[in-house]
C-alpha cells in the first residue's frame, strides 16, 4: 500500500499543472468568494437633473452616489446618460410638487435592484422607473452574458481540445509534411470552430429572445463586430493552450482554468461594481468582461456606439495580441525543429 | 509512376549532423535514396532512425550537412505507429482528405483509391473509422495515404512495427510495388530480415552510421569474429542469444580453434554495435 501511495505522490509531483491547480484553485476560490462574491451594490452612480436638482441631490442617501447635478439637463439627457451607462440612476426633478422620478438602469440588475429598493424607501420622495429591464428579470441580463460564455467555451475549450487531438495523434506532424501552407493549416483548423461558435451565438441570442422575451434593442452589426473580436481572442487563447498541452486532459484543465475566473470575475454573475477594488481589476483583464458590456449594452439598452468604444477597442487590442501570438506559435509548431544548441553555423540545404 | 524527369534523381542526406541540447542525435550521416530502390535504416532504440527520416522529410533542420529532397508534393511520409492516420475519419474520408491536399480528383483518384485499397486488403473497410481498424490495417491505411499521390520519395518510419506477420507480408508487397513504380523508398525498421531484402542498408548506432551499402556488402564486412555455441565463449556482455544458441563476438580475426560463422544481418548489426562500443571506450 505504501508503494502505491508513494507512486501516486511521485506522479502527482511530476504533473505540475495538477499541482498548481491543487494549490492555486483553493486560493483563487477563496479570493473570489471572499472579495468578489457580493450581490449587494452599495454605490450607484447617480445624476440629478431638472430644476430642483440641487435641492433633491442634497437629500439623496446611499446607494445613490451623486456624481453630477445639472438643473439644465432634461429627462432625455438623463436617459442618454443611462443608455451610455455613464450613470446607473438618474433623478429627474420637476417644478411640480410630488415625488421626483428616478430612472434606473435595469440592465445592471443588482445595481438596479439596489437603487429601486432605496427609492421605494424614501417615503415618497422618489418614484422609481426601471428602464431596459423593467421587471429586473435575471434572464434578461443572463442571456446576453451567456452568449459570451458559450462563445468562450467553444472558442477556448473545444478549440484547444480539437487542436491537441491532432498533436496527440501525431497527425499535426503529418499535416506539416503535406503540401499545405502553414496559413492553410491554421485557417483550416480555426474556421470550423469560428463558424460553430458564431452559430451557437446566434442560436442562443435568438432562443434567448424568443423563450425569455429578452429584447434586442440595438444594432446587430455592433454585436456581430464585438462577437467577432471576442471570438478571435478566445480562439487565440484556445490555440495557445493547445500549444502548451500534450494531451486533451491537460488542454481541458488549462482551458477551465481560464474559463472559471472569467465567469466569476467578468461581472456575469457578481456585479463588478460590488467587488472589492483589489479583485475588480482582475475582471478587467478578461475578454468576457468587455464582451458582456457590449452584448448587454446592445441587446438591452441600444447603447450608442461611442459608449461601447472602450470595450470594442480593448477587445480589438486583445484579439490582435492573442490571435497573433497564437498564429505565430502554431506556425512554430508546423516549422521544422531547429537544433537547440547550434555551435556551428548550419549549412543545411534543401531542394524544397 | 509518371515523371517528366529524363534521368532518375537521387535524394538523401550528406554528412548530416543533428543536435538536441547536449545530445547528438545524428553525426555526419550520409544516406542515399535512389529511385526504384528501397533503402533500409536499421538500428536499435535511440539509434537516430526517426531523426534521420524526419530530417530527410524536412521536419528537422540539421545543424550541419546537406539534405536533398523533392518538394512536399513529391514526398510521401508515413510516421511511426500509423500516426499519419486521422482516426476519427473513415478509411474513405482519410483518402479523400489526403487526395484533396494533393489536388487528386476524379477518375485518377477513383483509380488510385481502388488500386491501393485492393492491394492493402482494405476494400471492404472503406466505411470503417480508421480508429476502429486493427493495428495492421491502420498501418496499411497509413501507407496508402503516404503513397496515394505517387511520390518520388517515400519515407516510411517503422511501417511494420507491431504488425502481425500476414500484414507484414502485405506491407512489404506494397513497399516493393512502390519501389518498382520508380519511387525512392527510405524505411526504418527493427526487423533485420526486412533490411536484408532492401537494396541498400544503413546501420545506425547512437547517431552514427556504422555501415552502409548493399546488405550483401554489409554482411561481408562484419567487424571481428562471431562464433556460436551453447554457452558464451567470452565476456557475457559480448554474447547474445539466438534461439537455442549463444553467439559470441570478439575483435580481430578468429583465434586458433575457433569456427567463425557467416553472420546474418542480426548478428552483423550486433557485432557492429559492439565494435563501435569498444572503439568508443
Amino acid at each position: 500500500m505504501w508503494a502505491m501511495i508513494l507512486k501516486e505522490f511521485l506522479e502527482l509531483r511530476r504533473d505540475r499543472r495538477t499541482m498548481v491547480m491543487i494549490i492555486a484553485l483553493p486560493l483563487v476560490l477563496l479570493v473570489v468568494f471572499g472579495y468578489a462574491a457580493n450581490f449587494k451594490v452599495t454605490d450607484v452612480p447617480t445624476y440629478v437633473v431638472g430644476p430642483k436638482a440641487e435641492q433633491v441631490a442634497a437629500q439623496l442617501r446611499a446607494p445613490f452616489d451623486v456624481q453630477r447635478i445639472d438643473p439644465d439637463d432634461t429627462e432625455q439627457d438623463g436617459k442618454d446618460a443611462l443608455r451610455s451607462q455613464d450613470a446607473g440612476a438618474v433623478v429627474v426633478t420637476t417644478d411640480a410638487a410630488g415625488p421626483s422620478t428616478v430612472l434606473i438602469d435595469g440592465s445592471n440588475q443588482f445595481a438596479g435592484q439596489s437603487a429601486a429598493a432605496a427609492a421605494l424607501a424614501t417615503n415618497g420622495m422618489l418614484k422609481p422607473e426601471v428602464l431596459y429591464n423593467p421587471d429586473l428579470k435575471t434572464s434578461w441580463v443572463m442571456v446576453p452574458a451567456l452568449v459570451g460564455m458559450i462563445m468562450a467555451f467553444i472558442g477556448t475549450i473545444i478549440t484547444a481540445i480539437g487542436l491537441v487531438r491532432e498533436r496527440q495523434a501525431g497527425t499535426l506532424e503529418q499535416l506539416a509534411v503535406m503540401p499545405f501552407k502553414a496559413s492553410d493549416v491554421i485557417v483550416g483548423k480555426i474556421v470550423p470552430y469560428f463558424v460553430l461558435a458564431a452559430f451557437d451565438m446566434i442560436l442562443v441570442t435568438v432562443l434567448g429572445c424568443l423563450l425569455f422575451g429578452v429584447p434586442f434593442t440595438g444594432n446587430a452589426l455592433v454585436l456581430a463586430l464585438g462577437a467577432a473580436l471576442f471570438l478571435f481572442t478566445v480562439l487565440g487563447l484556445g490555440v495557445l493552450i493547445s500549444s502548451v498541452s500534450q494531451n486533451q486532459g491537460q488542454a481541458m484543465q488549462m482551458a477551465l482554468m481560464t474559463m472559471l475566473p472569467q465567469i466569476l470575475l467578468s461581472g456575469m454573475i457578481f456585479p463588478l461594481s460590488a467587488m472589492a477594488a483589489g479583485v475588480r481589476w482582475i475582471g478587467y483583464l478578461f475578454p468576457l468582461t468587455y464582451f458582456n458590456m457590449i452584448s448587454n449594452g446592445v441587446m438591452l439598452r441600444d447603447a450608442p456606439l461611442p459608449s461601447l468604444a472602450i470595450p470594442l477597442g480593448v477587445l480589438a487590442g486583445m484579439a490582435l495580441l492573442v490571435f497573433t501570438a497564437a498564429v505565430l506559435r502554431f506556425r512554430r509548431d508546423l516549422a521544422p525543429a531547429a537544433p537547440k544548441a547550434a555551435r556551428t553555423p548550419a549549412t543545411a540545404r534543401s531542394a524544397r | 509512376m509518371t515523371h517528366t524527369d529524363t534521368a532518375p534523381m537521387a535524394w538523401g542526406t550528406n554528412k548530416v549532423t543533428v543536435t538536441f541540447g547536449n545530445t547528438t542525435a545524428l553525426r555526419e550521416v550520409t544516406l542515399d535514396a535512389i529511385p526504384g530502390q528501397v533503402t533500409a535504416v536499421v538500428g536499435g532504440d535511440g539509434a537516430g532512425k526517426t531523426t534521420l527520416l524526419r530530417t530527410l522529410v524536412g521536419r528537422i533542420r540539421p545543424q550541419s550537412g546537406q539534405v536533398s529532397a523533392p518538394a512536399s508534393t513529391d514526398c510521401g511520409f508515413m510516421p511511426t505507429g500509423a500516426s499519419g492516420v486521422w482516426q476519427e475519419l473513415t478509411v474513405d474520408e482519410n483518402i479523400d482528405f489526403v487526395a484533396a491536399a494533393h489536388h487528386l480528383t476524379g477518375r485518377e483518384l477513383a483509380r488510385r483509391r481502388a488500386e491501393l485499397l485492393t492491394a492493402a486488403g482494405l476494400e471492404k473497410a472503406t466505411d470503417r473509422l480508421a480508429g476502429a481498424l486493427s493495428g495492421g490495417m491502420r498501418q496499411k491505411l497509413a501507407f496508402c495515404l503516404a503513397i496515394l499521390h505517387q511520390p518520388r520519395l517515400l519515407i516510411l518510419d517503422e511501417p511494420s512495427t507491431g504488425v502481425d506477420p500476414v500484414s507484414r507480408v502485405d506491407l512489404w508487397r506494397l513497399i516493393s510495388r512502390a519501389a518498382a513504380g520508380g519511387a525512392a523508398v527510405v524505411m526504418s525498421t527493427t526487423y533485420l530480415d526486412e533490411a536484408e531484402r532492401s537494396s541498400t542498408c544503413i546501420v545506425l548506432n547512437r547517431g552514427k552510421a556504422l555501415a552502409s551499402g548493399s546488405p550483401q556488402t554489409i554482411l561481408t564486412h562484419v567487424p571481428g569474429t562471431v562464433t556460436t555455441g551453447t554457452a558464451p565463449s567470452g565476456p557475457p556482455e559480448l554474447s547474445w542469444r539466438r534461439g537455442r544458441q549463444t553467439r559470441s563476438w570478439h575483435a580481430g580475426p578468429a583465434r586458433p580453434g575457433e569456427q567463425p560463422i557467416l553472420a546474418d544481418m542480426e548478428d552483423t548489426v550486433i557485432a557492429l554495435a559492439l565494435a563501435d562500443q569498444r572503439q568508443e571506450s
